[in-house]
C-alpha cells in the first residue's frame, strides 16, 4: 500500500517553498499543522494566564494584581483555553487525520480549510488586543452574563466581533470536515466502519453547526443592549438578564461536549492499539456518542439552578441531567472492557489514555453530584465545580491532545519521539495536575467561591497546595514542546516504520502508508480497509 | 519567616495527606444548622460514597487488567469486542443508581420550594459591592458591607497580614441578624448586576437578579454566627461582599429590633442637626474610604479609562449641586448612592470630595438638605 502511495506521490507537486507555503496552503497536512501550532502556541498564553490567577491565589491578601485585572485573567484564560487552545488543537487533528483515515486525498473545501484557519487566527488578535485597551480585557467571565458584561469598557466590542469571527471559523471548519466524511470516504468505508475518531468528529461538527450561530446570535443583542438602545436583556425595558443565560447555556453546554467528544474519539483510538484488541462495543460508543450529543441540548438550565426557575422546571433538568451519566458510564466500561484480556504495553500515548479514563472518571462523579440540584444549591459557582470542569478539561481534553501528537507524530515527521522523555513528561503531568485540582474539591466543599481574586485564611493551606501544583504542571509543559521539537528536527531519533505500533495496521488506514507521510495521500481511494477491528 | 513557614506546613500536608498544619480547614462540605443543610449534606454523602463504590469496582477492575494483561507479563490478547448481555447490564445498573439517587433529592426540592407560612421576611437587595437588608415585617433597614479592617487589609500592598484581621474578608458593618427556630423567607433581588446570597451553614445559595424577586427560606435551629460570601461574579469587588447572619434567641432578637429602631431615630435626629465643614470632612473620608475608594482609589486618582478621577474632577469642583444629582441618581458603573447612603454619610462624603483628595471647593452641604432630595428621590420611584 504505501508503496502504491509513494508511486502517486512522485508526478504531483510538493509543498511550496518559504513563508508563502504557510499562509496559502489548502493541503490537509499543512492546514492541520498550522491549527496544531496555533492550538499550543495559545494553550502557553493561556496557561501563563492560569499562572498568574494561582500566583495571586498562592495566600491570603492581595499581592500582585488589582481585582479588575484579576478578573480579566479568569475571563480570558477560559476564552483562550477553550476556543484557542482545545477547540484549534482537535481541528488540528481532524485536519490531519480524517482523510488518511477514511482514505481521502484531502478535505473536501480546501479553500474554505485555509480561510477558516486564519479567520481563527484574526479572531484572536482581536481578542488578544483587548488586554492593552482601556479599561481593560473582558473581565465578566467567560459566560459574560449581563448586565455586568455590559460595564466592559472598550474592549466589549471587540471581544463580540472576536466572538464572531471564531464562530465562522468553527461553522466553517464543521461544513468541511461533514462534507468530507460523507463525501471523501473509500468505497469500501461504510458509516459503521469508520474510526471512532471520525465519528465523534461528524457528530461534534453538527454540534457546532448547531450551537455556534445562537452563541453570535447571545453575544450580538449584547452589543446591541450596550450600543443600540435594545432592552434584551434589561428588566427596565422589558427584557431578562436571566434569557441570556439560557440562550447562552443552550449554545454553552453542547459547547463542553463539543470539547470532549474528540476526546473520546482519541482515546477510543489509541486503547486498542496498545491493549491489541479491537474496540469493545464498537456499536455502542457510537450511539452513546449520539446519545450524548442529543441529551447535550435539552440540559442547559442546569448551570442555572440558582436563578429562580420553577420546580417543575429545576426537576425536569436535574433528571435529564442524571440520564447523561448512563451513555457516559457505557463509554467507561467499554474503554476498561477493550483493556481487559488484552496484551498491553504502555507507550506514552496509553498511559495517558488511561490517565485519561481514570481522572474523567473523577470528573464524571462530581459532574454526577452536581447533576443533583439540591447539592448544586450548595456546590454551584464555588471551586467544587472548578475542579470538576478541570478534572474533564485537562487530564481528559489536554491529556488526549499531548496522547494524540505522541501517537501520531511519528507519523507525520517520520521520526519517533524520545520515549524517555514522553514517559517523564506523563509522569510529571499526570501527577502536578492532581496537585493542581484534587485540594480544589475540598476548598469549594469548604465554602471557597469561583472567581475571587483573594480568600479568607482558612482556605490558605489548599490554596498553596494547589498553586505548587500549577507550576510544576505548567513547567512540565515547556517538556513536550522540546519533545516534539526534537522529534520533528529528527536528529538522534530513532526513524519510524511506517506502521510506527505493532499491529497498528489492522487498526487504521494511516499507519498502511509511509512514514512521513507524504504531502499527498489517498490519490486514488484505498481498494482495502482493516475491517476486522470494527 | 511566616510564609516559609507555611509553605513548610503545606507541603508536609500535602506529603503525609492528613493532619493539619491550620486548625480550621475542612476537607468536607457543612452540615450546617438547618434541617434543609442537613438533608443535603446527607444526600452529599449518599452521592458520595456511590461514587466511591463505583470508583472502586471499576478502577479495581481497571488495574487488574493492567497489571495482570501485559504484554509483558506475555498475555496473549484476545480478541472479543462485543457481549451483549455484558452492556446490556451495565447500563441498566447506572439507571437503577440514578434513580436511586432522583428519589430523596426531588423530596428536597419539593421541600425547599415552599417557603409559605412564613413568619417574617427579609427584603435581600444586592449592591455593587454590599448588601441591603430590608425587614419587611418590623420596618427595619440597613446596609452592610465588608468591615473596615478587612478592607484595609486586603489592598495592594496594605503590608496587613490577614491572618492578624478576624474573620478576614467574612466579617461585615452590619450583620442581619435573625430569630431561631422560626421560618424566615427571603426575597433576592439586585440593584445592578446579577449577585448571589450564600451562607454554606443555611445549605443553599439564590441568585439575585435585577428587575426580578426569587424566594427562598430557612429556620436556623442553633444560635451562632454564621458566615458567607456573594457567590456570583458581579464585578471588582466580588469577592469583597461577605454575608454574617446571627441566629439569636426570640428574646434577645426583639431587644435587638428596639435597638434598631432607636438607631434608626437618632439616624433621624442626626440630619436634622446642623454640621460643621471641618465634622463633614472628617466623617466624609472614613465614608469615602468605605463605598467610593475601590474604584476611584484611595488617593482620588481614579482608573484610567475605566473611573474617572475625583481629584480635579471638572464635575467635583464645579457647582456642588450637579455633583450630589450625579451621586444620587448614578451613572453607569456609578451606582445610585442616593438611596445606599444615610443622609450623614451622603452629605459628608459630598463635602469631603470637595475640599479632599488635592480639591479645595471650601462649601460645603448640610445633611437636611440631602435628605430632602432622597425624600423627593423616592416619591419620584413610587410614582414611576
Amino acid at each position: 500500500m504505501s508503496a502504491e502511495t509513494a508511486e502517486h506521490d512522485h508526478h504531483d507537486h510538493g509543498p511550496a517553498k518559504g513563508l508563502l507555503r504557510w499562509i496559502v496552503t489548502t493541503n490537509h497536512k499543512d492546514i492541520g499543522t498550522l491549527y496544531l501550532v496555533f492550538a499550543l502556541v495559545m494553550f502557553f498564553v493561556g496557561g501563563l494566564m492560569a499562572l498568574i490567577i494561582r500566583t495571586e491565589l498562592f495566600e491570603p491578601g492581595m499581592q500582585f494584581i488589582e481585582p479588575q485585572f484579576f478578573n480579566s485573567m479568569t475571563t480570558m484564560h477560559a476564552l483562550v483555553m477553550i476556543f484557542g487552545a482545545v477547540m484549534p488543537g482537535f481541528v488540528g487533528f481532524a485536519n490531519w487525520m480524517i482523510p488518511m483515515m477514511i482514505g481521502a486525498p484531502d478535505m473536501a473545501l480546501p479553500r474554505m480549510n485555509n480561510m477558516s484557519f486564519w479567520m481563527l487566527v484574526a479572531g484572536f488578535v482581536l481578542l488578544i488586543s483587548t488586554l492593552f485597551m482601556e479599561g481593560g480585557a473582558p473581565a465578566a467571565g467567560w459566560t459574560m452574563y449581563p448586565p455586568l458584561v455590559l460595564q466592559t469598557g472598550n474592549a466589549l466590542p471587540f471581544a463580540i466581533f472576536s466572538i464572531h469571527l471564531m464562530g465562522i471559523s468553527s461553522i466553517m471548519g464543521s461544513i468541511n470536515i461533514i462534507s468530507t466524511i460523507f463525501n471523501m470516504r473509500a468505497p469500501a468505508m461504510t458509516l459503521m466502519k469508520m474510526p471512532l475518531f471520525v465519528w465523534t468528529w461528524l457528530i461534534t461538527a453538527f454540534l457546532l453547526i448547531a450551537i455556534m450561530p445562537v452563541f453570535a446570535g447571545a453575544v450580538t443583542m449584547l452589543l446591541t443592549d450596550r450600543f443600540f438602545d435594545t432592552s434584551f436583556f434589561d428588566a427596565a425595558g422589558g427584557g431578562d438578564p436571566v434569557l441570556y443565560q439560557h440562550i447562552f447555556w443552550f449554545f454553552g453546554h453542547p459547547e463542553v461536549y463539543v470539547l470532549i467528544l474528540p476526546t473520546f474519539g482519541i482515546a477510543s483510538t489509541i486503547i486498542p492499539v496498545f491493549a491489541r484488541k479491537p474496540l469493545f462495543g464498537y456499536a455502542s460508543m457510537v450511539y452513546a456518542t449520539a446519545a450524548i450529543a442529543f441529551l447535550s441540548f435539552i440540559v442547559w438550565a442546569h448551570h442555572m439552578f440558582l436563578v429562580g426557575m420553577p420546580l417543575a422546571g429545576e426537576l425536569y433538568f436535574m433528571y435529564a441531567t442524571m440520564v447523561i451519566a448512563v451513555p457516559t458510564a457505557v463509554k467507561i466500561f467499554n474503554w476498561t472492557a477493550t483493556m481487559w484480556k488484552g496484551a498491553m504495553t504502555f507507550e506514552t500515548p496509553m498511559l495517558f489514555s488511561i490517565a485519561f479514563v481514570v481522572l474523567f472518571t473523577i470528573g464524571g462523579f462530581t459532574g454526577l453530584m452536581m447533576s443533583l440540584a439540591p447539592l448544586d444549591f450548595q456546590y454551584h459557582d464555588t471551586y467544587f465545580i472548578v475542579a470538576h470542569f478541570h478534572y474533564t478539561l485537562v487530564p481528559a481534553a489536554i491529556f488526549m491532545l499531548m496522547a494524540g501528537g505522541y501517537f501520531w507524530l511519528p507519523k507525520w515527521t517520520g521520526n519517533m519521539y524520545d520515549e524517555r522523555l514522553g514517559k517523564l513528561h506523563f509522569w510529571l503531568s499526570a501527577i502536578s495536575v492532581n496537585i493542581l485540582f484534587f485540594p480544589q474539591h475540598f476548598l469549594g466543599l469548604a465554602g471557597m467561591p469561583r472567581r475571587i481574586p483573594d480568600y479568607a485564611v482558612q482556605f490558605t493551606d489548599w490554596n498553596m497546595i494547589s498553586s505548587i501544583g500549577a507550576f510544576i504542571y505548567g513547567f512540565s509543559q515547556l517538556l513536550f514542546v522540546y519533545i516534539v521539537y526534537k522529534t520533528i528536527k529528527g536528529t538522534g531519533c530513532e526513524k519510524a516504520t511506517d506502521e510506527v505500533w505493532e499491529d497498528a495496521s489492522k487498526h487504521g488506514l494511516e499507519w498502511t502508508i509511509a512514514s512521513p507521510a507524504p504531502y499527498h495521500t489517498f490519490l486514488t481511494p484505498p481498494e482495502k480497509i482493516p475491517t476486522e477491528h470494527y | 519567616m511566616k510564609k516559609t513557614k507555611q509553605l513548610i506546613a503545606a507541603l508536609s500536608l500535602l506529603l503525609s495527606g492528613i493532619g493539619s498544619a491550620q486548625a480550621d480547614y475542612t476537607l468536607n462540605l457543612m452540615k450546617g444548622v438547618t434541617r434543609i443543610s442537613n438533608e443535603v449534606y446527607d444526600m452529599h454523602m449518599i452521592a458520595l460514597w456511590i461514587c466511591v463504590a463505583v470508583g472502586v469496582v471499576v478502577f479495581g477492575t481497571m488495574f487488574y487488567s493492567i497489571y495482570y494483561h501485559r504484554k509483558s507479563m506475555g498475555h496473549e490478547a484476545e480478541q472479543f469486542h462485543e457481549n451483549t448481555t455484558v452492556e446490556i447490564i451495565w447500563t441498566i445498573i447506572p439507571t437503577i443508581i440514578l434513580v436511586v439517587m432522583a428519589i430523596p433529592a426531588t423530596k428536597i426540592m419539593i421541600d425547599l420550594d415552599d417557603a409559605s407560612e412564613a413568619e417574617m421576611t427579609i427584603k435581600v437587595t444586592g449592591w455593587q459591592w454590599k448588601w441591603e437588608y430590608e425587614y419587611l415585617d418590623e420596618g427595619i433597614h440597613f446596609f452592610s458591607s465588608l468591615d473596615e479592617e478587612s478592607n484595609r487589609a486586603r489592598q495592594i500592598g496594605s503590608g496587613i497580614d490577614p491572618t492578624s484581621v478576624p474573620h478576614y474578608l467574612l466579617n461585615v458593618d452590619n450583620p442581619v441578624v435573625i430569630p431561631v427556630h422560626t421560618k424566615i423567607r427571603f426575597l433576592f433581588t439586585a440593584a445592578d448586576v446579577i449577585h448571589a446570597w450564600w451562607v454554606p451553614d443555611l445549605g443553599w445559595k439564590k441568585d439575585t437578579v435585577p428587575g426580578f424577586i426569587n424566594e427562598s427560606w430557612t429556620e436556623v435551629d442553633v444560635p451562632g454566627t454564621y458566615r458567607g460570601q456573594c457567590a456570583e461574579l458581579c464585578g471588582q469587588d466580588h469577592g469583597f461582599m461577605p454575608i454574617v447572619v446571627i441566629a439569636m434567641e426570640k428574646a434577645d432578637y426583639a431587644v435587638w429590633v428596639e435597638e434598631q429602631k432607636e438607631l434608626a431615630l437618632a439616624e433621624q435626629n442626626a440630619a436634622q442637626k446642623e454640621w460643621s465643614k471641618e465634622e463633614l470632612i472628617a466623617k466624609g473620608e472614613t465614608v469615602y474610604a468605605n463605598n467610593c475608594a475601590s474604584c476611584h482609589m484611595a488617593d482620588g486618582a481614579g482608573m484610567s479609562g475605566v473611573f474617572p478621577a475625583i481629584s480635579g474632577s471638572p464635575l467635583v469642583i464645579g457647582d456642588i449641586d450637579a455633583q450630589v444629582d450625579l451621586m444620587m441618581k448614578g451613572q453607569g458603573m456609578m451606582p445610585a448612592f442616593g438611596q445606599m447612603l444615610s443622609p450623614v454619610d451622603f452629605a459628608s462624603v459630598a463635602t469631603f470630595i470637595r475640599n479632599g483628595l488635592g480639591n479645595a471647593v471650601g462649601d460645603s452641604i448640610q445633611p437636611s438638605v440631602i435628605q430632602k432630595q432622597q425624600s423627593t428621590l423616592a416619591a419620584v420611584e413610587d410614582d414611576e
